[in-house]
C-alpha cells in the first residue's frame, strides 16, 4: 500500500530523516516508534504530502506523492501532533467543513457526520465549540475529521499525547476499531501502546531505521539467552553449588532478600523451558522455593537498546 | 474553485462568530463617519471627496489589523499544516483568504452608501466621481488586503504580522510623495509604483485601464510571493 524507498528529508545541512526504507501493507497497523525528534513526523509529513521529499521515493497505493500529490492526499486521514482544530467553530460545522474539503458528496455529509459522531462518541458534544472540549473529546474529533472521507490510509501522530489514563484507553480502542479495516500508521513513545494495538512497529533514531519488525519477532531477536528468576528460602550455600554444577546454566547474579530469602538469576543458551526442571530439582532437594519465573525481554528494553547512546 | 468558496466561507463565519466583524465594521464606520461629517456641512460640497480621502489612512490600519491572523495564526496553532494534507492547492488557501478578507472589508465600505445616498438626495452629487472614488478602494483594499496576507504568511507572529504590513503599505502609500526631491525621472517611476496616485486618478472618476493594471498586477505580486512563503512550508 506504501512503499517508501531511501527516503532522506534534509532541513538545510540537517538530515531530520537519512535513508529510510519501508512497506506498509495494506490492512496492517504499523507502529512508529522513537525518541522525540527521531524523525516519525518528518515521515509522516512526507507521506501526507504535507513535505517534498529531499531524495528516495514515496509511493501511496501506486502514486508518486511528488507527482500525484492532490490524489494520494485524498486517500489519507491524517491527524498531526497536538491535534490542531479551528478552535471557534462547533464540533458539527468543522466537521462539516472538512468533509466538504474532503469531497464527500453533499448528499452524504451529515450522515457521515452522524456516523463519526457515533463511532468516535462525540453525540453528546456536537454542538459545543472546540475550545470548549477537554482534550480527549478534541482528540476524538481529530479522529473524526482523518476518517470522514473514509480514507484507506489513516495516519495518527501521537494520538495518546497528552491524555489522562481512560481517555487513553478509549481512545486506543477508537484506533483498534479503525485498524480493523484500514491501514493504519501511528507514531509513539508509549511502548504499551505498539504492543497493544500494531502488527508491526519501526523503531527510528535519529533519522535512521533502527529495527523493522513485529513486536514479537523484535523480542525475540533480543531475547538472547533465556533468563529465570529462581528464589529459595533456604540455606543458599547448597543450592548454589548444585546450580553451579548443572550443566548450561549459569548463575548470572544471586540477590540477597529479608527474610532469609535468595534470589538467584540464571541464564541458559537452552530453548527449552527449565522451569519444570528447576521445580523438581527444588522438590527432590526440599528447598523452600520463594520464586519461580521467566523475565521476559519487553519492547522497552528492545528500544533502550536501540536508541541509547 | 469548489475549495476556495468552502475557505472563504470558513474564514468569514470565524470573523463573524467572533466579535471580529462587528468591531471592524464599528470601529471603521464610527471612525470615516465622525470625519465625514465633521466637515461635510463647512464644506457644503455635494461630495464624498472627505471619505475617499480619510477610508486609505483607514485601510493603512485596518487591513493588517484584519489579515494578521490569517496565515500567523494557523501556523502557530498547527491548523495549516493540516488544512495543506487536505486536496487542496496552496493557491486555492490564499485566495480563500483573501476573498474573505475582502468581502468584510467591502462589507464595511458598503455601509457608507447611506452617506452618499444622503448626500445625493441633498444635492447635486457627481456619480461618476463616487463610483470611481468607491472603485478605487475596492481596488486599493485588494492590493492592500494581499499584502497583508503576504505579511502574515512570513511569521507566527501576529503583531510581526501587523508591522510588517503596514510598514509595506504605508511605504507604497508615500513613495509618491517624494517627488519634489528626486531627480525628474525616478519622480516619475516613484509615481507609477505609488498606490496613492493611483487612486487619485481613479478619484476623478475617469477609470483609466493603467490604474486598474497597477492594483491587479499589485495584487497578484503579493499572491505569488505569499505562495512562494507558504511552498516553503515552514514550521
Amino acid at each position: 500500500m506504501i512503499s517508501v524507498k531511501g527516503l532522506t528529508k534534509r532541513y538545510g545541512e540537517e538530515r531530520a530523516v537519512n535513508d529510510i526504507s519501508f512497506e506498509v501493507q495494506k490492512g496492517e497497523v504499523l507502529g512508529f516508534l522513537g525518541p522525540n525528534g527521531a524523525g516519525k513526523t518528518t515521515t509522516m509529513k512526507v507521506i501526507t504530502c504535507f513535505l517534498p521529499p529531499s531524495e528516495g521515493t514515496v509511493y501511496v497505493d501506486g502514486m508518486d506523492v511528488r507527482t500525484n500529490s492532490l490524489a494520494v492526499r485524498a486517500k489519507i486521514g491524517y491527524l498531526p501532533e497536538n491535534t490542531p482544530l479551528y478552535q471557534e467553530m462547533t464540533v458539527f460545522d468543522y466537521l462539516l467543513f472538512v468533509a466538504s474539503m474532503r469531497g464527500v458528496e453533499p448528499k452524504k455529509r451529515v450522515s457521515r457526520i452522524a456516523e463519526m459522531a457515533d463511532v468516535c462518541g462525540l453525540n453528546s458534544v456536537i454542538s459545543k465549540r472546540i475550545e470548549a472540549l477537554s482534550k480527549g473529546y478534541r482528540q476524538r474529533v481529530g479522529l473524526a475529521q482523518a476518517m470522514i472521507h473514509e480514507p484507506s490510509i489513516v495516519i495518527l501522530d501521537e494520538p495518546t499525547t497528552g491524555l489522562d489514563p481512560n481517555q487513553i484507553v478509549e481512545i486506543r480502542e477508537l484506533i483498534q476499531n479503525i485498524g480493523a479495516d484500514r491501514t493504519v500508521i501511528l507514531s509513539t513513545h508509549i511502548l504499551s501502546e505498539v504492543e497493544l494495538s500494531c502488527d508491526r512497529v519501526l523503531i527510528i533514531n535519529r533519522g535512521e531505521l533502527v529495527a523493522d519488525g513485529t513486536p514479537k519477532d523484535l523480542r525475540a531477536g533480543f531475547a538472547g539467552d533465556q533468563t529465570i528468576r529462581f528464589g529459595v528460602k533456604s540455606d543458599a550455600a547448597p543450592v548454589h553449588d548444585a546450580l553451579a554444577d548443572w550443566k548450561g546454566i549459569n548463575i548470572s547474579e544471586t540477590i540477597s532478600l529479608p527474610e532469609d530469602e535468595t534470589v538467584f538469576i540464571l541464564t541458559t543458551k537452552n530453548t527449552d523451558d527449565v522451569r519444570p526442571d528447576l521445580f523438581r530439582l527444588a522438590a527432590d532437594n526440599g528447598w523452600a522455593m520463594s520464586e519461580l519465573s521467566r523475565v521476559t525481554v519487553n519492547l522497552e528494553d528492545v528500544f533502550r537498546e536501540l536508541t541509547r547512546d | 474553485m469548489r475549495e476556495t468558496w468552502i475557505l472563504a466561507k470558513r474564514e468569514l463565519r470565524s470573523y463573524f462568530d467572533s466579535p471580529t466583524a462587528y468591531v471592524v465594521m464599528s470601529v471603521f464606520l464610527l471612525f470615516t463617519g465622525w470625519f465625514f461629517t465633521s466637515t461635510l456641512f463647512l464644506e457644503n460640497t455635494a461630495s464624498l471627496r472627505s471619505l475617499f480621502d480619510l477610508v486609505p489612512f483607514v485601510f493603512l490600519f485596518f487591513v493588517p489589523a484584519v489579515t494578521m491572523t490569517a496565515f500567523a495564526e494557523e501556523r502557530r496553532s498547527g491548523t495549516l499544516e493540516l488544512l495543506l494534507t487536505f486536496p487542496v492547492r496552496d493557491w486555492q488557501v490564499i485566495a480563500g483568504k483573501l476573498i474573505a478578507v475582502m468581502t468584510l472589508l467591502m462589507a464595511g465600505l458598503s455601509l457608507t452608501f447611506f452617506y452618499a445616498i444622503t448626500i445625493a438626495s441633498l444635492g447635486d452629487l457627481d456619480a461618476g466621481a463616487t463610483f470611481g472614488g468607491y472603485f478605487g478602494l475596492f481596488l486599493l483594499g485588494m492590493a492592500t488586503a494581499s499584502i497583508g496576507l503576504f505579511a502574515s504568511s512570513l511569521t507566527r507572529n501576529q503583531i510581526v504580522s501587523f508591522i510588517v504590513s503596514f510598514g509595506i503599505i504605508f511605504v507604497l502609500y508615500m513613495v509618491d510623495k517624494v517627488g519634489p526631491f528626486v531627480p525628474g525621472w525616478m519622480a516619475a517611476f516613484l509615481e507609477y509604483i505609488g498606490t496613492d496616485f493611483h487612486y487619485r486618478n481613479l478619484l476623478r472618476g475617469v477609470i483609466d485601464t493603467r490604474d486598474v493594471v497597477y492594483y491587479i498586477t499589485l495584487t497578484i505580486f503579493a499572491f505569488v510571493l505569499t505562495s512562494y512563503s507558504l511552498s516553503r512550508r515552514p514550521d
